[in-house]
């Protein structure tokens, strides 16, 4: 009787591993629901002043075309934007621009790629790209872990 | 728990026994760490182009909480550069222990006090963390602040040496032991006796008092007694210094230590929290896009700075805490019966830890892997003089593994807060709360990792 038991129970921890696995591959994976849009020519004016972007947070809708003007007001900025390995320089008090479609999604940094002073390794802004769901996926991971600990972990 | 004795191989033992290996990553180390202190008071003031700020800050920073703290626990201080000044002037030698006519080890120099009862504890440890904290947006940056923190870490850990009996300063006052040894607790690595009767019967103590073969614990432990990696420093005196072939280095399921209900106390509950604090506020003042934020932190002694001084002790030492102990009082009632508070409190922290560790690496991830690259100019130009030593000065900057490291740190600190589950649902049951105890201690670290992704993430 305790061998079944033990055996029932062991394909129970077994079957909730396996739910386990299934929903973190759907939080992980799984499509989310969007809202259509049409794709649009946006441009976005960055001032850069040690040791910060003004806007510092961009949004665009995936598809967008999007120009960058880097606009440095005090001393030389660079603006590489991760996730797109792109990259633009400017001198004090003029525009560069950097033009691409935005055909990733996610929420990317941008930082400063001239060494600018002291906090230059930490001039960072960030642009998302659709939705920037991964930070939710990962907190919904997070707590399934969590669950899955608490609730199922033994050793 | 099974472990697995790397010690029963007897090169493995060999290597560890002997002084050399140590001494020379010792060595190297410390060649390391003078060239950083030479290149921080002598070198270019351009913090990214500084070997000081570039090797200390991503480098070593790189090592130790990507590799070091999580695989070998306090690995690092068997072979940390700062306090062997001190040490070697008061043993007086660089390899084995100083012998009289009689073949006795020599008492070492200085004044070989002990330290004061009062401050056994990690207290200390916490506030020269803090401390270095408030002004780490400078330190991090500037290498003539670093150089300053050098210098006076160095200074301060041969006065201890020479006054104080062992290694007193990186017990008791080194802002990086401290955290360092919290973690050493989730390490896959321990050193343990194997019998610890055969420590008890044991007369001579030699692990402890030193004999010919060895120092007697740097560290004021006795071996015997040691169940947690929190003070070890792995320097392996007791391996050479038991006459019983007593003692082992053993691999074991990470994290054995915070499941042992012995010697849990506030001091370390609490850097639980500066720690899991400190990492949600780097994020923030560091990776996040809040310019007047890392201005406040960067202007030392102005209102701003002030003002982020006093947010930042507030968070770490009241709002973590705080939450934590609301999450402990509702646990308890929750709970029936209900273990004592502060009991409960102290235990449960320690759920904190894996956490708290992931938070670190998530951060470090991010933090080291865009910043790397400026390691390759500053070895081959340490003094940013215009050298090019290797032929690498010119390589331009360039972060790595842009793409790679959001989920990486999505999975490091899902997997954190997994272990953080697991360790509180443990301990609550040691507490005999059961589930009930633990859920609220489950919500706050929760919180805490959802704040973290949305900081790195989000």
């Amino acid at each position: 009787m305790t061998v079944v038991g033990n055996l029932l129970a062991s394909r129970k921890r077994w079957a909730a591993w396996a739910v386990v696995a299934l929903a973190a591959l759907i939080l992980a994976w799984a499509p989310l629901p969007s809202a259509a849009y049409a794709a649009s020519a946006r441009t976005f004016r960055i001032e850069a002043r040690s040791f910060a972007y003004t806007p510092g947070t961009l949004r665009v809708n995936p598809g967008d075309r999007v120009t960058l003007e880097l606009v440095p007001m005090d001393y030389v900025h660079g603006l590489y934007l991760e996730g797109y390995d792109l990259d633009v320089k400017a001198d004090p008090g003029q525009t560069a621009r950097l033009t691409f479609t935005a055909d990733r999604s996610g929420t990317f940094r941008f930082r400063c790629s001239v060494t600018c002073g002291a906090l230059h390794p930490f001039m960072i802004g960030k642009l998302t790209v659709g939705s920037g769901s991964l930070w939710l996926r990962a907190a919904g991971l997070s707590l399934l872990a969590a669950l899955a600990g608490f609730l199922l972990w033994r050793r | 728990m099974s472990t697995l004795d790397l010690t029963a191989h007897p090169t493995i033992k060999r290597l560890l026994r002997s002084r050399w290996p140590q001494l020379i990553l010792q060595l190297i180390a410390l060649a390391g760490f003078l060239v950083a202190l030479l290149a921080s008071w002598l070198g270019t003031p351009i913090g990214n182009h500084n070997f000081a700020i570039v090797v200390v800050w991503i480098a070593w920073w790189a090592l130790l909480m990507l590799l070091l703290v999580p695989a070998l626990g306090r690995g690092w201080c068997s072979v940390c550069p700062l306090p062997l000044a001190g040490e070697w002037l008061q043993r007086g030698s660089l390899l084995g222990p100083r012998l009289d006519v009689s073949g006795r080890p020599r008492p070492p120099l200085g004044l070989g006090r002990r330290w004061p009862a009062r401050l056994r504890n990690i207290w200390l440890q916490n506030g020269t963390f803090l401390l270095l904290a408030l002004f780490s947006a400078v330190v991090l940056t500037q290498p003539s602040a670093t150089g300053l923190v050098l210098t006076v870490i160095i200074l301060v850990a041969v006065i201890v040496s020479l006054v104080f009996e062992r290694r007193a300063f990186c017990r008791y006052l080194c802002p990086v032991g401290g955290f360092i040894g919290l973690y050493a607790q989730a390490a896959p690595l321990e050193v343990r006796v194997t019998d610890p009767a055969i420590c008890t019967a044991h007369t001579d103590k030699s692990c402890y008092v030193g004999s010919a073969e060895g120092y007697g614990c740097p560290w004021d432990l006795f071996p015997g007694s040691l169940t947690k990696n929190t003070y070890c420093g792995t320097c392996m005196e007791c391996l050479r210094t038991c006459p019983y072939d007593n003692v082992a280095v053993r691999l074991r399921a990470p994290g054995s230590d915070l499941l042992n209900p012995s010697g849990r106390r506030l001091d370390e509950a609490y850097k639980a929290f500066i720690m899991l604090g400190g990492a949600i506020a780097y994020s923030a003042v560091m990776l996040g896009p809040w310019g007047g934020l890392k201005t406040a932190a960067f202007e030392i002694g102005s209102l701003p700075w002030l003002a982020y001084v006093g947010g930042l002790l507030a968070f770490v030492l009241l709002v973590l805490p705080g939450s934590f102990l609301l999450a402990v009082v509702l646990g308890r009632r929750l709970a029936r019966p209900a273990p004592p508070l502060m009991k409960t409190f102290v235990s449960l922290a320690y759920a904190f830890v894996p956490l708290g560790l992931a938070a670190w690496i998530a951060f470090s991830l991010s933090f080291v892997l865009t910043n790397l690259s400026y390691l390759w100019p500053v070895v081959s130009d340490p003094m940013g003089w215009g050298w090019n030593l290797l032929g690498t000065a010119a390589l331009n900057w360039h972060p790595y593994l842009t793409s790679f490291v959001p989920p990486l740190q999505a999975l490091v600190l899902a997997g954190g807060l997994g272990w953080t589950a697991v360790t509180a649902r443990r301990i609550a049951e040691q507490l005999g709360g059961g589930l009930r105890l633990a859920w609220p201690t489950l919500l706050v670290a929760l919180a805490s990792t959802v704040g973290v992704l949305w900081l790195l993430l989000g």
